[in-house]
């Protein structure tokens, strides 16, 4: 177990190094000079040198880099220059934001996924499994964002359910900020739903048909006990190697749904920063979140070894 | 090639012939082909199929409901919504399709040389988790912002973002492939390593890449929708699904329409190539049934 | 005789939509405290012999005729959901794999113990009788291994669990299905001197499943000897060994190989089981059968009694002569 966790922490060191390098690498990309977007033609020479200083882009690559690496060691992801503060903190003040919509959201997607997956697994071939597995098939086929001006169409402009958008944090206000989460997180979990629930009903009709299913069966277990004692814990163990990637790809998506729903978060954060071109903060931006991934991840492993006991011999 | 051993690849048609006749009692392959077929006739005529020029405004004409003449309404325009969506299909589509080919290629080359050319493996290996660590989306959103809204650039976005997951299906499938005994015969017959990667593992490593670029495609769709919404597709006045949306989510009240349609299409497209994924997948590629 | 505690009669099984017949009119009878031995090749349809009595047939094969009575009670006529209870209580089973039979993610002792629990054992009482009954099944050390997973057991532990999982029940009727065959051979006599010792000591009335002759020398009180879907012929294991009656039996008992037989001289017995989708219209073994008669293709013979406790389903059994070992060569 400790040596399982020693090489997984040390492979992601690795990881982690090469995702902070991209994340400031992309700034080599811009096509012509960066500072472009930020002076217009008349800008004097003096004033393009000042930018290209402050962004550090008068140094050597490599002096850039290590550079770059120093100070996110020390937690700075540099200044935002259209917002003119620290990235680091313009960050952590909408973390909390995202990180909501995307727990809910995952909460959800685990829900509806899982029971949805073991109910089309029972009913294999019957109905029940059929219209679980077109609806699951539609949730993976359907825009989110549209989806998502869809539900602001109907629950909240037509039938004035919830809000049309906005965010009330938890702690001011927890009915209201409840209201405000609702329809984002369904949103966002509906693409994960249906992903979760081919996931769960592939493995569970995969686990129903080996040997110990038949042990339980002479036991004279009932069907209900079979499944919720032999089947689950079994079927679980490769849905659960997936939500590292599911908690990555609803990152991703609250990128797109806190912008429909207009939601405060990161995702509004860089995506600001992306058409603004503010680089220190898609830098810094990208980064962060590639580092929440890499934690989700990692944690996915070690709760992988609790699982599922065959895991931590090696 | 050795007349005992039977490359999978090279052998008689009759596996090819096999796997065509399975696909074609496939009920997912079969619906999702036809509706990708459909789609693809829509806009390959979509020049004598639509009834108006899609960029063609009219202020007299704006944010018309659907009615006889204005089958899908218009746009704040006056642009017919369903002439946009047939020439947006079009340049959805050819996204979509591009950023397979450009994935295909770029995945292919990388996992192929991770998994064929051992000490290059780890690196690069390495290389592609860093990219996945980034949500796929918002790297698509930087790189397409970064590079400038333009069709190559969002396909570049996209096949950036496709990438390092099919490089390591490619990798999966080569390390299986490699160790095989008809693998191990074309060398001992004196095949030089690249010809036994192309001619023997690569062929035989093709099932699960299709299946891939078949779900990459789909997604594509998604994505492109998704940039455009941002405000990083395909730049105007060119329809694509997604700027129809983006356009019409500001008359989302007084004109529903605009949006509703485009939604549907996307969804449609996708919808016929994951059902023709899912089909392929369960012929091609037994192994990875989700 | 007394009382038989499980009668099969006329026991008929079916797949895919009943063209494909598995077993084919078989009957037997398991006094209590008996060892029944069934042996046959591999698709005779031991294991679906074991399952159909067992209530657990996969779901594409059907039983079309016959009835299991266990303890006068007939199993067949009894809801899915009666038969059930039965498991795990009455019915006991022991499988073939003990690598694959246990659940993975589930420490051994719990699935010992939830078979106690459904009789209604409290917890902490079903923990101390999973310790005793592995003490039984002889696992060292057994307060540690109750704790255990199946993946740090040996197969052969494994197949120990598996034996306090069928003890666990205290069933009436215990089938084990090919208990030692995955098992390597010096673990096999292990096995088999425990399941042999813990009948002795229970009384257990057991049908065991074997391909393997030798191992059925050892336990067996009668033998059921199954061919192709049908009964050849059942009789007390001295008898099966010492006077066959039917030329299959004799094939098999011919095909053992000895040690002090010459080498090269194993006899195998010539051509193969017919495929079941192609049963012949006879007797299913008179394509292989060195005294064959034209009678033989054209009906197929029915169970018939040739003393008061054996009986065989050929049209000429070979009656008490001395069996005729060149026409076997």
């Amino acid at each position: 177990m400790a040596r399982f966790l020693a090489k997984r922490i040390a492979g992601a060191f690795v990881v982690l190094a090469l995702v902070s390098l991209m994340s400031f690498a992309i700034i080599w990309l811009v096509p012509g000079d960066p500072t472009a977007a930020f002076l217009d033609t008349s800008a004097t020479p003096e004033q393009v040198a000042r930018l290209r200083h402050e962004l550090g882009l008068d140094q050597p690559m490599i002096i850039q880099m290590l550079d770059w690496y120093g100070r996110i060691l020390h937690g700075d992801l540099g200044h935002s220059i259209l917002l003119n503060r620290s990235v680091t903190a313009a960050i952590l003040e909408r973390l909390p934001v995202t990180l909501s919509l995307a727990g809910v959201a995952l909460t959800l997607a685990l829900i509806a996924g899982v029971s949805a997956g073991i109910v089309a697994a029972v009913n294999h071939n019957r109905w029940p499994d059929q219209v679980v597995m077109t609806a699951a098939l539609f949730g993976l086929s359907v825009p989110d964002f549209w989806l998502g001006i869809m539900l602001i169409l109907l629950l909240a402009v037509k039938f004035d359910f919830f809000p049309t958008g906005g965010y009330v944090p938890i702690s001011e206000d927890p009915l209201g900020w409840l209201d405000s989460i609702v329809m984002p997180a369904m949103t966002l979990a509906v693409i994960q739903v249906g992903f979760i629930a081919r996931m769960t009903r592939a493995s569970m009709l995969e686990v129903l048909n080996q040997d110990f299913i038949r042990t339980a069966d002479a036991k004279g277990l009932t069907r209900t006990e079979i499944m919720l004692h032999h089947g689950l814990p079994n079927a679980l163990v490769p849905v659960l190697t997936v939500a590292g990637i599911v908690a990555g790809a609803l990152l991703g998506g609250a990128v797109i749904i806190e912008q429909v729903f207009s939601i405060p978060g990161v995702g509004r954060l860089i995506i600001g920063g992306i058409l603004s071109r503010d680089y220190p903060v898609i830098q810094g931006g990208l980064l962060f979140l590639a580092v929440i991934y890499l934690g989700v991840n990692l944690a996915v492993d070690i709760l992988y070894a609790a699982v599922d006991p065959r895991v931590r011999l090696e | 090639m050795s007349a005992v051993i039977s490359d999978p690849a090279t052998a008689s048609q009759s596996p090819t012939w096999h796997v065509a006749s399975r696909l074609v009692h496939n009920r997912s392959f079969m619906i999702g082909a036809g509706l990708v077929l459909a789609i693809a006739l829509l806009t390959l005529f979509a020049g004598w199929l639509a009834p108006f020029d899609p960029l063609r405004s009219s202020f007299r004409t704006r944010l018309r409901p659907p009615d006889a003449t204005y089958w899908l309404g218009t746009d704040h325009f006056g642009r017919d919504i369903l002439s946009r969506l047939l020439f947006g299909a079009r340049i959805s589509l050819t996204i979509g399709l591009l950023t397979a080919l450009a994935t295909g290629v770029a995945g292919t080359l990388i996992g192929a040389t991770a998994g064929f050319f051992r000490p290059l493996d780890n690196p690069v290996m390495r290389l592609m988790d860093a990219l996945m660590a980034f949500p796929a989306i918002l790297l698509a959103i930087a790189v397409a912002a970064v590079l400038g809204a333009s069709v190559p650039n969002v396909i570049i976005a996209l096949a950036v973002a496709t990438t390092p997951h099919t490089a390591r299906i490619v990798r999966a499938s080569v390390l299986i492939v490699r160790e095989q005994e008809f693998v191990e015969a074309a060398r001992a017959l004196g095949a030089t390593e690249l010809r036994v990667l192309f001619r023997h593992v690569l062929p035989n490593a093709l099932g699960p890449l299709i299946v891939r670029l078949t779900y990459v495609f789909a997604t594509a769709i998604l994505a492109e929708a998704a940039l455009s919404f941002i405000g990083v597709g395909p730049p105007p006045p060119a329809p694509s699904f997604g700027s129809i949306i983006a356009q019409g989510r500001d008359f989302i009240a007084e004109a529903p329409w605009i949006t509703i349609f485009p939604g549907f299409a996307i969804m449609v497209s996708v919808l016929g190539l994951n059902l023709l994924g899912d089909g392929l997948r369960d012929v091609l590629d037994p192994r990875m049934r989700t | 005789m007394a009382r038989p505690i499980l009668e099969v009669k006329g026991l008929t099984t079916t797949l895919a939509g009943g063209t494909i017949t598995i077993l084919e009119d078989v009957s037997f009878g398991l006094q209590p405290g008996e060892v029944l031995g069934v042996v046959g090749e591999s698709g005779s349809g031991k294991s679906m012999l074991a399952l159909s009595v067992m209530g657990l047939l996969p779901k594409a094969v059907r039983r079309t005729a016959g009835r299991i009575v266990l303890d006068g009670e007939d199993l067949a006529a009894l809801s899915p959901d009666r038969w059930r209870e039965r498991r795990g209580s009455d019915l006991a089973m022991i499988f073939q794999e003990p690598m694959t039979a246990l659940n993975p993610v589930m420490r051994v002792g719990d699935q010992v113990a939830e078979v106690l629990r459904r009789q209604g054992i409290p917890a902490k009482k079903a923990r101390q009788e999973t310790i005793n009954l592995f003490r039984k099944v002889e696992i060292p050390s057994p307060e540690q291994r109750v704790r255990g997973y199946p993946h740090e057991l040996s197969g052969g532990m494994r197949q120990r669990v598996m034996i306090a999982i069928a003890l666990a029940a205290n069933p009436k009727v215990l089938i084990a299905d090919e208990p030692t065959t995955a098992l390597d051979v010096t673990v096999q006599a292990q096995i088999l001197d425990l399941l042999r010792k813990l009948q002795k000591e229970r009384g257990l009335s057991l049908v065991f499943i074997t391909h393997d002759l030798g191992v059925i020398a050892e336990i067996a009180d009668r033998v059921l000897v199954l061919y192709a879907g049908r009964v050849a012929e059942i009789a007390p294991v001295r008898k099966i060994f010492d006077n066959p009656q039917h030329p299959y039996t004799r094939a098999l008992l011919a095909s053992i190989p000895e040690i002090d037989r010459p080498r090269g001289r194993l006899v195998t017995i010539e051509g193969a089981v017919p495929s079941i989708g192609a049963m012949p219209k006879g007797c299913r073994y008179a394509s292989r059968c060195p005294f064959r008669r034209d009678i033989c293709e054209q009906e197929s013979p029915r169970l018939g009694l040739v003393s008061s406790d054996q009986a065989a389903a050929c049209v000429q059994p070979f009656g008490f002569e001395k069996p005729q070992e060149e026409a076997l060569a």
